[in-house]
């Protein structure tokens, strides 16, 4: 088995505007974020080999070619929940690795604000029996909330609190970002008193549904290097995927989630790092609700099990923190959440982050960032983890 | 010797009572959650008919009702499915009469004295609905009561019956309507029920060589506590003959009136009584049993007296019929859910025989120990659980509002995901005890698709 470390480099990416995009819709997305990744490439449409696709409810890599007009180029369109985006790059970097392509366009997409419901209704799907649950997220997730407030002796005040800090750190970054879906700080009393959407999630603890697109030019770095001096390195790749380990075993604890525990080992492992909590500058994580951003903060050893809300309460993960920056963009809560577009989005952030790009929200020293995601539900999840470096 | 070897009965947990906002009456009604209906409290009746006993000698089943959720498909082989009986027994519906429970006894016992069947479980289940306000919506109340006939382990003898079959337009429901109508209240006590029914007892009385002195109970059907009252006085019954018919407690039961009585007086009595049941409804069913000596050592029934005391009273008058919006989808794939059957109607974990992990659903490869098709057979749904963890879901709304959705630990191992009924949000919180419960999930497409929720423990 080999590691994935240094073996390709991104050259460009684009990201469209997040949010409600009426006049937008999925192609419109997409020539959106491409536009930008091209210009910032420095390369054509009719440069790029072949393309991945990360989208949730296209059917079809073939949106991507009806957008962007690409001439019967290899097109390959991937779905794995949440994970979507994070999981094209990363195919589509084996594929570049491997010396197939020189030139590979990765784009996440998805148009979720053409549903007429303000949350997730889930894909159709097979149809099924009709007897498991209709459980929307927040109350999927207000199941690892519950557990982890009962496990480690947290009151509901408490717990509350310790969430709505990671509200409010994410909505201030998202203030200082032009392209995030929600652009306005809150306070600590607005979080805890927002109505309640799964006890004892509120409002504020769910992150936006959002229109939105993201897309990356990648290449092998021999090749990056006679394109720009800024081009990022991959440091390491991780996937790990759920066999409904902890729906089907009763000894699963829903306060933490095993999917992130081992994709980022397998990502941490071929990037070398060995201490996560002091070598990650940046870190983009799946903070669909803020509980999930709390609980990765351990799975990822960012924070020892059961104390991560001393970390919190010491500002820790926020952009004047000691610790990694977490969700320096704003995160899903903010920045927004269009499923097949969150993985390549985050990987946006981090780019400009080790490119000292990052406008306002710019990190100082930036060497190591990573970017998170968990598609599914706890009990069955699809992990995915991706480390990025800047060149040598 | 053939009779009934056990029973079970099921009244809803919830009742109108004199808090209940819309009702406001000093008499309490159970009435049916919205998730409730014949088929889900028939269920539960035999759940508590057959709990400590042998599932593999019952033979048939008999599902009686005048509220069967379909005109055509049998109510009483999904109330066998998901009681877990076998799959080689006979299965019936006895419908349209308010007799329906006591023919259905009648037929019980006749096919165990002919042979035919060893046991015979009886399900009785309504939940009729009559027009707001009346003295129908007032006298009645939703319920079930079941009785396995056998003839071992008898606990009261069916000595004989006796029926008459009568032609009038008293009370029906035709297709379509959802209320029940009756014609003037005069015509139809004197014509039909004061006269048929002692027509049936005294047939029977005649038939035994007995007289209605002789009787030591006498559980007999009415349409209202006055009527009733009347029916006993006309008979020559003494008060201390008479079982309670326990209106303002549980109410006419409509088909499973008479077999709840019937079950109540059960509770209560002793080795060597007579006990006559008389019914009435498109003619009259008289049938005398006696108890034995049996009766002595039979218990751990939930019954109707638990079942009475184990109680909550609505804030407000409920909405039946009413399912959950939002997310919980339209009517199943019938083969997807008919693969499923066992998971789904029986509750059946499976037990991996090479690492002993119980896994709910069943699988094929074990989760942890990766044996592939090494199984055993649980029951989940007559184990008590604890709710590992819950949200409670503001977002789907509708009649059940926050919906509480848990994940249950089953006693002796096992987990699933469920919704939960019956319950108040405090009863919603981490280790707290529950039971399982069968019910409606919705309505849709013409489809009654149910499944198993969780329940705060009643028991």
């Amino acid at each position: 088995m080999q590691s994935i470390k240094d073996r390709v480099a991104i050259v460009g990416m684009g990201c469209s505007k997040f949010g409600e995009r009426w006049d937008m819709g999925t192609e419109d997305l997409l020539v959106e974020s491409t536009s930008e990744a091209f210009e910032d490439a420095g390369v054509k449409s009719e440069d790029i080999q072949a393309a991945w696709l990360g989208t949730q409810n296209q059917m079809s890599g073939q949106i991507l070619a009806h957008a962007i007009k690409t001439e019967y180029i290899p097109i390959t369109r991937i779905e794995n929940f949440c994970a979507t985006g994070t999981n094209a790059m990363m195919d589509a970097c084996f594929a570049v690795a491997a010396g197939i392509y020189d030139l590979v366009l990765v784009a996440g997409v998805e148009k979720l604000k053409d549903s007429g419901v303000g949350f997730l209704t889930g894909g159709g799907g097979q149809p099924s029996a009709q007897t498991a649950p209709g459980v929307p997220p927040p109350a999927q997730f207000a199941l690892a909330a519950n557990r982890y407030f009962y496990q480690y002796g947290l009151s509901y005040e408490e717990g509350k609190q310790m969430l709505a800090k990671i509200d409010v750190k994410n909505h201030y970054n998202g203030s200082l970002n032009p392209k995030a879906h929600f652009q306005r700080a809150i306070t600590e009393e607005q979080a805890i008193n927002a109505p309640m959407q799964a006890f004892p999630l509120g409002l504020y603890d769910c992150c936006g549904v959002s229109d939105g697109s993201a897309a990356a030019i990648i290449t092998r770095p021999e090749i990056a290097k006679t394109m720009r001096d800024d081009y990022i390195l991959v440091k390491g790749l991780g996937l790990g995927v759920g066999a409904q380990q902890g729906s089907l075993r009763d000894y699963y604890d829903f306060t933490h989630f095993d999917e992130a525990v081992y994709s980022s080992r397998m990502a941490y492992e071929q990037a070398g790092v060995k201490n996560p909590r002091e070598e990650i500058d940046v870190c983009e994580v799946h903070d669909c609700f803020s509980i999930t951003e709390a609980i990765t903060m351990e799975d990822v050893g960012f924070s020892p099990r059961g104390t991560v809300k001393n970390d919190i309460d010491n500002g820790f993960f926020e952009l004047s923190g000691d610790g990694p920056k977490v969700n320096t963009d704003g995160g899903l809560k903010c920045f927004g959440h269009p499923i097949g577009a969150s993985g390549v989005r985050m990987i946006y952030e981090v780019y400009k982050q080790l490119q000292g790009k990052a406008d306002r929200r710019q990190v100082k020293n930036v060497r190591l960032g990573m970017t998170h995601n968990l598609g599914g539900q706890p009990g069955s999840f699809t992990g995915a983890i991706s480390i990025w470096g800047t060149r040598d | 010797m053939a009779g009934i070897t056990s029973y079970g009965a099921y009244i809803p947990f919830y009742r109108l009572g004199k808090d209940t906002a819309g009702w406001g009456r000093p008499i309490e009604k159970p009435v049916v959650n919205f998730d409730e209906d014949s088929i889900t409290m028939a269920v539960a009746a035999g759940m508590d008919c057959i709990s400590g006993g042998d599932r593999e000698v019952v033979d048939s089943l008999i599902f009686a009702t005048t509220t069967s959720p379909y005109i055509e498909k049998q109510g009483a082989a999904m109330v066998a499915a998901v009681v877990d009986l076998r799959r080689d027994i006979a299965t019936n519906d006895a419908t349209n009469s308010l007799r329906a429970g006591t023919q259905a006894l009648r037929s019980a016992v006749d096919a165990v004295k002919a042979g035919s069947a060893k046991q015979v479980m009886v399900t009785a289940a309504d939940c009729r609905t009559g027009t707001p306000g009346t003295e129908f919506d007032q006298t009645s109340g939703d319920g079930a009561g079941a009785l396995l006939i056998g003839n071992e382990g008898v606990i009261a003898e069916v000595i004989d019956s006796y029926s008459v079959s009568d032609e009038v337009l008293d009370n029906w429901r035709a297709e379509g309507d959802s209320t029940v109508r009756t014609w003037e209240d005069r015509f139809v006590l004197q014509t039909g029920y004061l006269s048929v029914m002692p027509e049936a007892i005294q047939g029977l009385l005649k038939k035994v060589n007995l007289d209605i002195k002789d009787i030591d109970k006498a559980v007999l059907y009415g349409p209202n506590p006055r009527r009733h009252a009347e029916m006993a006085r006309q008979l020559g019954l003494d008060a201390g003959q008479v079982q309670d018919p326990l209106f303002g407690q549980m109410g006419n039961t409509g088909a499973a009136y008479s077999l709840m009585q019937l079950i109540a007086a059960l509770e209560e009595a002793k080795p060597g009584q007579k006990i006559l049941v008389a019914s009435y409804g498109d003619g009259a069913d008289a049938i005398l049993l006696e108890t034995t000596d049996q009766i002595t050592n039979f218990n751990g029934k939930r019954g109707i007296k638990g079942n009475l005391e184990k109680k909550r009273i609505r804030k407000s008058v409920g909405v039946r019929g009413a399912t959950v919006k939002g997310l919980e989808g339209g009517p199943p794939s019938a083969s997807a859910r008919w693969r499923a059957r066992e998971s789904i109607d029986r509750l059946h974990g499976a037990k991996c025989l090479s690492c002993g992990l119980i896994q709910y659903p069943p699988q094929r490869i074990c989760s942890r120990c990766h044996t592939k098709d090494q199984w055993q057979t649980v029951r989940l749904s007559n184990k008590p659980g604890k709710i590992f963890t819950f949200s409670l879901d503001y977002l789907v709304g509708g009649v059940d509002s926050p919906l509480a959705i848990t994940i249950i630990n089953f006693e002796g191992g096992g987990r699933g995901m469920f919704t939960m009924t019956d319950r108040e949000v405090e009863d919603v919180q981490c280790e707290k005890p529950v039971e399982m419960t069968f019910r409606k999930l919705r309505s849709s497409g013409g489809v009654h698709n149910y499944f198993w929720k969780a329940m705060p423990q009643r028991f």
